[in-house]
């Protein structure tokens, strides 16, 4: 059974290598985000499947990668946009 | 009945590493970029909830079940925000 | 050969694949993300490696921290990069450097063939006395316990960069909060992300913190996902970067090298010397310092990435 567990995630490793193929290409900045948002979705599996074949502390690495997967994307929407600006009228501490 | 449950984790990881086969091949051949996201975010995360299910009659205790369940509710959530977010940068930048 | 000896070397491959493309990619947002992704593999290569703490620390920060820190900067460089200006590094240089990466690699690579069989280790020498430390968690004995003067300096460099980020700042705009903050749009996907995960992040952050004493966790782990919460809170517009002249922000951010300190002057009045635990309260003295030193690292390595201080640009609308 473990055996089949570290098939599956060899399986998943071959196409987050995939994956790459389209960080590489890009074109847009967009497609290499969301090819890395694949790689932490496929990281995720990779680690259970870890932690089901008897590594329990693989459980705890991808809940953190869980979390923090979103912080990536979202810091990559957002850094496009302006900083939040005042006007002249706001005073400043 | 172990065979049994072993019966299932096989049947459901082997459908979900399918699922993100499938995304990815989304990811690589789909011709623009809301096609590829909606591609990854439905395949990849239908595929990591499928492994997740079959990897639940391996757990040790009730603690470990939830803690797989945790995983992909935070995914889901993360990922199913993100997409909007990406998306509506890629309707903006386009316009 | 066992199955997860071939996962591990292609792992292995493509963490050098992956590697290959951040140094020669030509632009800088590729690389950034590619180094985000490596950041993510190494911390499977740690579990291949059978490290959890590693791979927790190298999840948390390469994944969250220091991936939104080099976002944002790409962000902010790739504009200023359209005026022109790109210094010629000489071809002597790049030279210069790739020999010595091959020369360091080629002596860690000979260094680790010739070892003879079994390798020497420290590893069971470092299990004998984990009783009398109280920890069942060697890694968190050893960063506490056999080597706390090292986890002593860690915090006060960490401390000191951050004081450097601040130095960056104007002289006037010392009392400026750091420019790190996007408007919020309520209602937004973004705000609702936040409301989700940052509760989640800040619980699952402080119970690695609590079981980083028996199991695979500890401080700079946790102390690093509450920091990606700040930062993912700051993003999402939810919550603000306090001024660095707030004094409880200062005392928080001292407390916990503070008490590292005095408890380990106390040292020399209990047992003798500098970072002493006394036995039977040494576990109790090495959770007291982790609970110190969580918020106070927390928010060292949320400020780095928030930025000195700097003057709000006015918007002219």
């Amino acid at each position: 059974m473990t055996e089949f567990l570290f098939v599956a995630a060899i399986l998943v490793l071959i196409t987050l290598t995939l994956s790459l193929a389209r960080v590489l290409r890009g074109p847009a900045k967009v497609d290499r985000m969301m090819a890395a948002q694949l790689l932490g979705t496929g990281g995720i599996a990779i680690l259970l499947l870890a932690a089901g074949s008897g590594l329990k502390a693989a459980a705890d690495v991808a809940l953190t990668l869980a979390l923090l997967s979103a912080l990536a994307a979202v810091a990559f929407v957002k850094s496009g946009e302006r900083l939040a600006t005042r006007t002249k009228n706001d005073k400043q501490p | 009945m172990s065979t049994v449950l072993d019966l299932l984790t096989i049947v459901f990881v082997s459908v979900g590493v399918f699922f993100f086969v499938a995304g990815t091949v989304g990811l690589l051949r789909f011709p623009d970029t809301l096609t590829r996201l909606h591609a990854l975010t439905k395949a990849d995360n239908l595929g990591l909830g499928l492994i997740v299910i079959g990897l639940l009659p391996r757990v040790d205790s009730p603690q470990d079940a939830l803690k797989l369940i945790l995983v992909w509710a935070l995914v889901l959530v993360a990922s199913s925000n993100s997409s909007q977010l990406i998306a509506r940068k890629v309707r903006r930048e386009e316009s | 050969m066992n199955t997860d000896l071939i996962f591990c070397m292609g792992l292995a491959l493509l963490i050098l694949g992956v590697a290959v493309f951040v140094v020669g990619s030509r632009e800088p947002f590729p690389a950034v993300v590619g180094f985000v992704i490596f950041g993510l593999l190494v911390s499977i290569a740690w579990m291949c490696l059978s490290a959890p703490d590693v791979a927790l620390t190298e999840a948390a920060i390469g994944g969250g921290v220091t991936g939104a820190l080099l976002l944002v900067a790409t962000a902010r460089l790739g504009d200023s990069s359209k005026k022109g200006q790109k210094t010629k590094t000489p071809m002597g240089f790049h030279g210069l450097v790739i020999l010595l990466c091959v020369a360091v690699s080629a002596g860690l690579i000979a260094v680790v063939l010739t070892f003879p069989e079994p390798a020497p280790t420290l590893a069971l020498v470092a299990l004998e006395p984990l009783e009398s430390t109280g920890v069942k968690n060697p890694v968190t004995a050893v960063l506490l316990a056999y080597r706390a003067l090292d986890t002593l300096l860690e915090t006060v460099v960490v401390l000191l960069a951050m004081a450097g980020v601040w130095s960056l700042a104007k002289d006037s705009d010392w009392s400026k909060t750091p420019l790190f903050g996007y408007s919020p749009e309520p209602g937004g996907p973004l705000v609702l992300l936040a409301k989700v995960l940052i509760p989640v992040g800040v619980i699952f952050g402080i119970y690695m913190v609590w079981t980083g004493s028996d199991h695979p966790g500890g401080k700079f782990q946790g102390a690093a996902i509450l920091a990606a919460m700040g930062i993912l809170g700051l993003v999402a517009g939810v919550t603000s970067v306090p001024a660095v002249t707030n004094a409880k922000l200062r005392w928080l951010l001292v407390l916990g090298p503070a008490v590292f300190l005095v408890v380990g002057l106390m040292g020399f009045l209990s047992v003798g010397y500098f970072l002493a635990w006394p036995p039977g309260l040494s576990k109790a003295v090495i959770v007291l310092i982790e609970v110190a030193l969580t918020p106070s690292l927390a928010l060292m390595l949320g400020l780095l990435v928030a930025g000195p201080p700097r003057q709000l640009p006015t918007s002219n609308s």
